[in-house]
């Protein structure tokens, strides 16, 4: 409809070029962004930005897996708490470390040993998930691996809950909260400086990764016809378990950076979180690596408003509502190609 | 037929005469044998607990009570196997509407409201109410792939015990509504506690009927175009079934079916709180389809009753039994806790190893074990992507 008033006119309507630009998404991330500063205050602002981080990390996981095998990887969540917990494994146990760092030495080398043995666990956990779960069912009704993703959800979970037990568990704030950077008149907290720069690090170096190396090109190809790509010798099982490492360990990082941030955890947080980042992937437009960094941002935004307004517990509603609206108005999401309704 | 002689057959007792006559009669006659079954079944489990060694574990009555909870279960199984077992849809929020249902009349016959409506007409509403959230939630979703539903369903199952919690000035958040009325024969209000039977009696009818609908609907127009929707979408469409409709009918029928047992269940507990509505029982309910055998009415009647004593009899049968021995590491064991993680790795075993379920309908076994035509790859894959 917009496209015919191109053809007729001399003159191109400006909406129907911001839309052919393609940049109508950034835009509207740019002014909600803006928006937000002004209504949550500096302090606030900072810290939706920093949940949002985590759910961007987590949300690049589903994404992935979904933009590869079309399937929502309900353990993904899980998967993400379980993170958590290695890394208060990794702190408490093997780094014997109990409350915050003193120097900076100790937390240049205590984090750079947790994200390491936290991300290749989490990695790996993916991967067996992955080879067990869901490789066997690759071409059995798209039903037979939803089923077993919810069962490994829950088994992750319960596994959790016996041996950490039901209530939450603090973890210690490597990072002390109270070290704080002055930026432009604003005194922000180390550690939101820290989980910001390092979730914007990872997504760069994954985009990179995806768009420049060999793997990533092949994991584009089997994303878009596994078919084809099988016959120009991609190996699918190794690209789509690699996926999975990647997506698993990046969830892995977001554990870490979850304990390091809030100072508690427990074994339901990957259910909501789960929930939430999936909202943040369909948001951004399932399979699409920028939405979902975006999209967590937006969950972000969404929640603190909520808490800052004193309606926390309805942020969990307000995030299924987007969810809703999303899937109603734009299913592809915001950065999406709009292929409308697939079978 | 011809599918049931590759299955080994079990020793049989009456000889494959009378077997293939029994079967003949019921296919011929589903209403009456289903009516006679069911009564059957439930006159024989009211009384094999008076014999030993169940009648140790507990007295007749609370046997019969905790079957009547066991049948809100088959209930919940036998509405979601609508869903997931028939069309092929996976509903994870399914607790919703059994909560839906129960707060219903909990609403119109509590002195909360200070209303008292009969309980036997409520069951239709609660049923009318579940079935209507169920086309809100299903309408704007089940136009997109099936993969959505799962996770809107997972959100709504989520949001629902969430907004009952917190709007307490209308539920009395986490506390619940109390002092619902039971339910009456005339003026004769159900008894309360010491007599199981009149609830049991009312279950049992509900889940026969429940069962012959199920069945009727199954052999139906609409029954057939909910199988061919599940084992091809686009083949479905394509040979003039409207998928959008009737996805959101099998989706409403599924959750009407647990609007039902939520109203039974409120009348039963005379209380609800949201705390009975948690995804837990969601995929309590999941595990029993699955279990049971996705799309086999009987056999998800069966495995919901499997699962139900498991969860409630076996285990804590289990705990007592090695509290009392005092074996070392298994009485320090809480055999409850593990339940869960019992329930997750029996999904995933069954997906893998026997997607058809224990008491599998010949359709859907043919339908599951795809790897023998592998050379059909991605084709083969019934609700997948169209291929573009």
């Amino acid at each position: 409809m917009a496209s015919s008033a191109v053809g007729v006119t001399a003159r191109p309507n400006p909406l129907v070029a911001l839309r052919r630009s393609g940049a109508g998404p950034y835009l509207f991330i740019a002014a909600l962004t803006v928006v937000m500063y002004f209504v949550l205050g500096p302090r606030q602002f900072i810290n939706a930005l920093t949940i949002g981080a985590i759910y961007a990390l987590v949300a690049l996981g589903y994404t992935m897996v979904y933009g590869i095998i079309e399937l929502i990887n309900f353990a993904h969540g899980d998967v993400f708490m379980v993170g958590a917990f290695v890394s208060l494994f990794v702190l408490t146990n093997i780094l014997g470390q109990t409350g915050s760092a003193t120097s900076l030495e100790q937390i240049v080398f205590e984090l750079t040993v947790t994200f390491a043995l936290t991300m290749s666990a989490i990695g790996i956990l993916g991967v067996v998930i992955e080879r067990f779960a869901y490789r066997p069912l690759r071409n059995a009704p798209r039903l037979a691996p939803l089923i077993t993703a919810i069962g490994v959800s829950f088994i992750l979970q319960n596994i959790i809950q016996i041996i950490y037990g039901p209530s939450p568990i603090n973890t210690p704030q490597v990072i002390p909260p109270t070290a704080r950077v002055d930026i432009g008149g604003i005194s922000v907290g180390w550690i939101n400086v820290f989980i910001i720069v390092t979730a914007v690090v990872l997504m760069i170096g994954l985009q990179l990764f995806v768009s420049r190396t060999k793997v990533g090109r092949a994991m584009r190809a089997t994303a878009s016809d596994r078919e084809a790509a099988a016959l120009m010798g991609v190996d699918i099982n190794r690209t789509i378990a690699i996926t999975f490492l990647i997506g698993s360990a990046l969830a892995g990082a977001a554990g870490v950076v979850q304990g390091l941030y809030l100072g508690n955890i427990d074994f339901s947080l990957g259910f909501q979180a789960g929930l939430k980042a999936f909202t943040a992937a369909v948001l951004g437009g399932i399979g699409n690596l920028t939405g979902a960094a975006f999209g967590g941002f937006f969950i972000g935004f969404v929640e603190v408003t909520c808490g800052n307004f004193g309606y926390f517990v309805w942020a969990q509603a307000a995030v299924f509502m987007i969810l809703i609206i999303t899937l109603v108005f734009r299913p592809a999401g915001l950065f999406g190609q709009q292929l409308g309704e697939r079978a | 037929m011809s599918a049931q002689s590759a299955i080994p057959a079990p020793s049989q007792t009456n000889g494959p005469g009378m077997r293939a006559q029994v079967a003949a009669f019921s296919a011929r006659h589903r209403s009456t044998s289903v009516l006679v079954g069911g009564s059957l079944v439930a006159v024989l489990l009211a009384f094999v607990v008076l014999v030993p060694p169940f009648s140790s574990f507990s007295p007749q009555n609370v046997w019969v009570d905790g079957f009547t909870n066991a049948g809100v279960y088959i209930l919940l199984a036998l509405g979601l196997n609508i869903v997931v077992g028939m069309s092929g849809l996976l509903d994870l929020g399914y607790a919703a509407f059994f909560a839906i249902g129960a707060y219903v009349y909990a609403f119109a016959a509590s002195p909360f409201t200070g209303a008292d409506l009969p309980f036997w007409p409520m069951l239709f509403v609660g049923a009318g109410m579940a079935a209507m959230f169920g086309i809100m939630l299903g309408a704007p979703t089940l136009r997109l792939r099936g993969d959505y539903l799962a996770i809107v369903t997972l959100g709504f199952g989520e949001i629902v015990p969430i907004t009952i919690l917190n709007l307490s000035d209308y539920t009395e958040g986490p506390n619940g509504i109390g002092g619902i009325s039971p339910p009456s024969i005339g003026d004769v209000p159900f008894p309360t506690t010491g007599n199981p039977w009149p609830y049991y009696v009312t279950m049992v009818g509900l889940i026969i009927i429940s069962m012959i609908l199920i069945y009727r609907l199954q052999e139906s127009r609409l029954g057939r175009s909910w199988m061919a929707i599940r084992e091809d979408e686009l083949a479905a469409s394509a040979n003039g079934i409207n998928t959008v409709t009737t996805k959101l009918l099998a989706f409403a029928l599924g959750a009407s079916t647990a609007g039902l047992a939520g109203v039974f269940l409120a009348a039963k507990l005379q209380t609800v709180t949201p705390n009975l509505f948690r995804f837990d029982v969601s995929f309590t309910v999941l595990a029993m389809v699955v279990l049971g055998g996705m799309g086999n009415i009987w056999g998800v009647a069966i495995g919901a009753f499997i699962v139900y004593e498991i969860q409630n009899v076996v285990l804590k049968q289990l705990n007592l039994f090695f509290d009392n021995v005092q074996v070392p590491i298994l009485s320090d064991i809480n055999f409850i806790e593990y339940q869960y993680l019992l329930f997750g790795v029996a999904l995933v075993a069954m997906m893998l190893l026997r997607p058809e379920g224990l008491f599998p309908s010949q359709r859907r076994k043919r339908e599951l074990h795809t790897e023998e035509d592998a050379e059909f790859g991605e084709l083969g894959d019934p609700m997948g992507a169209a291929p573009e």
